[in-house]
This record gives structure tokens, sequence and C-alpha cells, in this order.
């Protein structure tokens, strides 16, 4: 069924998913002004993380029990490979020009992706992700996945706690600081390497959690999943204006509504009848990224840089 | 003879090859104003940034409170009783006033005495108090001036380190600075103060070093380096 209303749903459901993974991208960049291209395959890890704790679960298991274990397992596996990245990856470059750890963030997607698809079992093709025993639901003329049903669970809880932690938290007002100038947060004894640490790792926990959401939406998980989905949101981060952690989930919300939009209406335009489809869907996002960026270049939520004085 | 605060002894600083710091050594006694005085590029905020932790010296030794400093990292050394406030004040700008304070008071856990701190920076400074919900970017700069200082006073340092506290300010707004460290003095604080306004600033200290090239070429009293001829003649711009 093609009806606005189920469309619109599908943008949100997809632009949840995407929102969580930009979160990473804003949250480093705001703070080391690092784009973390390695993101989308601490993604794709955290959805094989989850995928290893419920193969390892009796056969049988519910998966409304599993699905916690799943989570925290997902979560793990992300966040140590987000850590060890920095340690080992990113920090001893944080003084190289800028290019270096760029590049180093490129050898670590291309790295994590061989490295999952040589060393995981059977993951040389898309490995099967459980699907929840329940749903689908009709609300009005709107049809729910119980997949879909996860993430507009998921995506809001993880939002208001992040807000929360920012904002309340004593490691919160530390990122602020430290985002905003880093060498006087020192000077307020602030121990900035940990709370860059801490941005990678909150990132790869969301991240983890949408791979979750991806999973149970497609039912599998494979090696390159995270290239497509990362480069989403990343494009996600930047539309909302990246360094804002606000933006990157106003950001995935609005590129997945675009591409919800694109793929079911763009053939109705007379003349455009081959540009619609799911083909063309991120052809659309990311023209949709461009016109934003010539009118707001900072993105839709982003401070001028003149701010930063 | 009162007790030395601070020893700096030979202190070597460099950026790469380019030595800024060409070994150095002087004192900062308990309860003084003590000011660094020099050209641009003489090496001045090198050393600051150095007794804070940001840079690492290449040789020499510091000395604080009985503590020997140099490789301790930046984020400990204000817990260790020594406060900066950078040069260009660098004020956090999308934080509110009282954010910024509180920020000053990172590491200490007492809150009815971070409260008192806070009101205390608030009759230093009145205007800080009447904007405290305001963002500390759309303050004017000596508006940012104070805040900084205040900032770096929340984590009751025994020494408080001032760099250029009135670059770019107008007089009005410096004299109020420079009575502004004549009270901390009185209250008890130990101040070493950087700055370029060398007449301002030696006629409020104790001790005065002048910086030249990365090296010390003269000390003395505040009063003694006023009355000296060649400081007069290339800080103070007589002839």
């Amino acid at each position: 069924m093609h009806t606005l209303p189920q469309q619109l749903a599908n943008g949100l459901f997809l632009g949840a998913t995407y929102g969580l993974i930009a979160i990473g991208y804003t949250m480093v960049y705001g703070i080391v002004q690092l784009i973390n291209f390695a993101h989308g395959e601490i993604f794709m890890t955290g959805g094989f993380g989850a995928l290893t704790v419920y193969l390892a679960l009796p056969h049988g298991t519910s998966l409304w029990l599993a699905l916690p274990l799943m989570l925290i397992g997902g979560a793990i596996t992300a966040v140590l490979i987000a850590l060890g990245a920095e340690r080992f990856a990113y920090r001893p470059l944080r003084t190289a020009p800028r290019l270096a750890p760029l590049i180093a963030a490129i050898g670590l997607s291309l790295g994590l992706q061989q490295a999952v698809h040589n060393l995981y079992p059977k993951a040389t093709s898309p490995r099967a992700f459980p699907q929840m025993q329940a749903g689908p639901w009709n609300v009005g003329s709107i049809h729910i996945q119980s997949g879909d049903l996860f993430t507009i669970v998921a995506a809001p809880i993880c939002m208001i706690i992040l807000a929360v932690f920012v904002q309340k938290s004593r490691t919160g007002r530390a990122m602020q600081a430290t985002a905003q100038d880093p060498d006087t947060a020192q000077l307020m004894g602030i121990d900035t390497n940990r709370i860059i640490a801490a941005a990678f790792a909150i990132g790869a926990l969301f991240a983890a959690v949408a791979a979750v959401c991806y999973g149970l939406r497609y039912g599998e998980v494979d090696y390159s999943m995270g290239f497509q989905a990362g480069l989403k949101a990343f494009t996600a981060a930047v539309l909302g204006g990246i360094g804002n952690i606000y933006g990157a989930m106003l950001g995935g919300l609005v590129l997945g509504l675009a591409e919800a939009m694109a793929t079911a209406y763009i053939s109705d335009i007379p003349g455009m009848h081959q540009l619609g489809g799911g083909s063309w869907a991120s052809v659309w996002a990311f023209v949709l990224l461009i016109l934003v960026l010539l009118l707001r270049p900072q993105g839709l939520l982003g401070e001028r840089v003149a701010d930063r004085a | 003879m009162t007790t030395a605060l601070l020893e700096v002894e030979d202190l070597r600083v460099a950026y790469g090859k380019i030595e800024a710091v060409k070994g150095i050594s002087f004192t900062v006694a308990e309860g003084s104003v003590t000011t660094l005085i020099g050209t641009n590029g003489a090496g001045k905020t090198t050393t600051l940034r150095t007794l804070s932790g940001l840079l690492r010296p290449v040789g020499g030794s510091i000395r604080f409170d009985g503590r020997t400093l140099g490789s301790v990292p930046a984020h400990r050394i204000v817990s260790l009783g020594l406060a900066h406030s950078p040069e260009g004040r660098h004020i956090f700008p999308r934080m509110t006033i009282e954010e910024n304070l509180l920020l000053g008071a990172f590491l200490r856990k007492d809150q009815p005495g971070i409260t008192e701190d806070i009101e205390r920076a608030y009759t230093l400074f009145p205007i800080l108090g009447e904007r405290r919900k305001q963002a500390a970017g759309t303050l004017s700069g000596g508006e940012q001036q104070m805040l900084a200082m205040g900032r770096a006073l929340m984590s009751r340092p025994k020494l408080l380190m001032l760099d250029e506290p009135s670059m770019g300010l107008s007089p009005l707004m410096m004299q109020k600075i420079m009575a502004t460290i004549v009270e901390l003095k009185a209250a008890g604080t130990t101040v070493l103060l950087v700055e370029q306004n060398a007449q301002a600033a030696l006629s409020l200290s104790d001790q005065g070093y002048v910086m030249q090239t990365g090296r010390i070429v003269l000390s003395g009293t505040g009063a003694a380096l006023l009355r000296d001829e060649s400081v007069r003649r290339s800080y103070l711009g007589e002839d």
C-alpha cells in the first residue's frame, strides 16, 4: 500500500535508524573534528555482536527474552571496537594533520569489513537475523512490522537518555566544554582523553541499538551493511548540523522521510516516471543534502563557525 | 624571607626544533604578585602553558608547593592548586556565565562551598551576577575577562596565573581588572601575571621579570624595574 500515512511511517522508521547511527558521527566530530568513517562498520559489528549472542542462546529462546541480551552483546562488541579504534588508531594521530586520521578511519572501515567477512562463520553472504514472532499490526491505514515497533520504542528512549545525560551529568558538561575548547577544558581539570573515549563509546552504543533495529527490519546482517547505512547516517549528521546531537536525530528523520516520499511519489510527477522507486532513493537523499547545504551550509540545527570565538 | 610557592629552574620549552623558552629560572613568593613582562614572542605565554601542563618542557624543573610538575598532565594540575586564566580569555562561549563558573569548580565536590564561591565571584564582579544566565559568548571583552578570572578562582587556587588580562580592554576596564588583582592579593591569593602593559603590571607587582626571546634578561622588584632605564626605554615607550 502506498498510502501517505504508510509512507510517512516508513520514513520515520528508516530515519530513526539513520538518526541513531548519526549520533556517533556527530558526537565524535563535535569533540575531535574527526569524521569517523569507520563508524558504519562499528554499527555493523554491533549487529554481528547481537547475532552472536542469539546464536549462543539455547535453540528456541523467545526473542522477547533474547532481545535485551542481544542488545547488550551488540553494545559491548561495538563499544570495545570503537574504544580500541580511538585508543590505538586515532589518539596517536591526534596532533597529526587532519588527513592522517581520516585515512586511518577509511583503512579501519575496510579492515573491519574484511575481518568480519573472513573470520565470522559463514559471513561471506548475509546472515539471517532472528525475527519477532508478533505482528504485523494495523494502526488505521498504517501497517507496522514488529521490527519497526522496536525502532519506534528504542530510538526516542535513546535520544531522551542522551539529551539528559549531555545536559545534566558531570560527564555531559565536561563533553560540552571539551567540544567548545579542549585546552581550556583541561585547565578546568577535565581529562579530555577520557571524554573523547566516552564520545566514541556513546556513539558505538547507539550504533549497536541501530544495528538491532536494522537486523529486525531487514531480517539479516551483512559484513557490508555499514557502508550504505553509515553513508546515509553521515549525510543525516551533516544535514542536521554536524556536532549537534539533536541535529543528528532531526537529520535522520528528514532523510528517512525524504527517501520514503521520493520512493513512493517521484514517479507520479509527469516526465519523471523512471526516477522513482527504491533504486533512486539514495539519489534523492543526496539531492536533498545538496539543497540544504546550498541554503544553510551549517545544516538545519548547526551553529555558524563564527560562534567558536 | 618568604617561602617560594613556585620555583622554576632552567626551564626549556620547544615547539619542534624551535626553542621558545631557553632556560629560564624564577620564583614566585607565597602571597606575592609576580609579573613576567616582555614583547610578543618573548615566551611568556609558553611559560604559563608549560606550568599548567598544556606544554611539556624539554628541560629544567618546576617545583610548585613542594611537588615537581613537568610531567603531570594538565587536567591534574588544577587540583594541586594552580589555576590558569589563559591568554584570549577562552571562556566557553555557548555556556552561560554560571555554567562557566561551575566548570571552574569541576573537580570540587563541596556543593555549599561552590555555591558560596559563585556568590563571591558575583560580589567581585557584579555585572556577572546580573547576567548569570546569559551565554558567555555574548559578553564584551572586559566582561569575558572578568568571567575568565572568576572561573579560575572557582578552584580556590593557591596560585592564580593570569595571561594578558588587560589585552584589548578599555582603560577603564583595565583599571578594574588591575584593582581586582590587588584585591585578590590582599585576600591572600598568590598571582603570577603576564602582561604587555608593563606600567600597570609592574606598579602592583612585588617582583618582576623581563623576558626577551626566551630568556629572562632582567629581574627586580616592581618598583625597581619601573625605574630601570632599559625597561623604561623598551617597555614603557620612553626615549
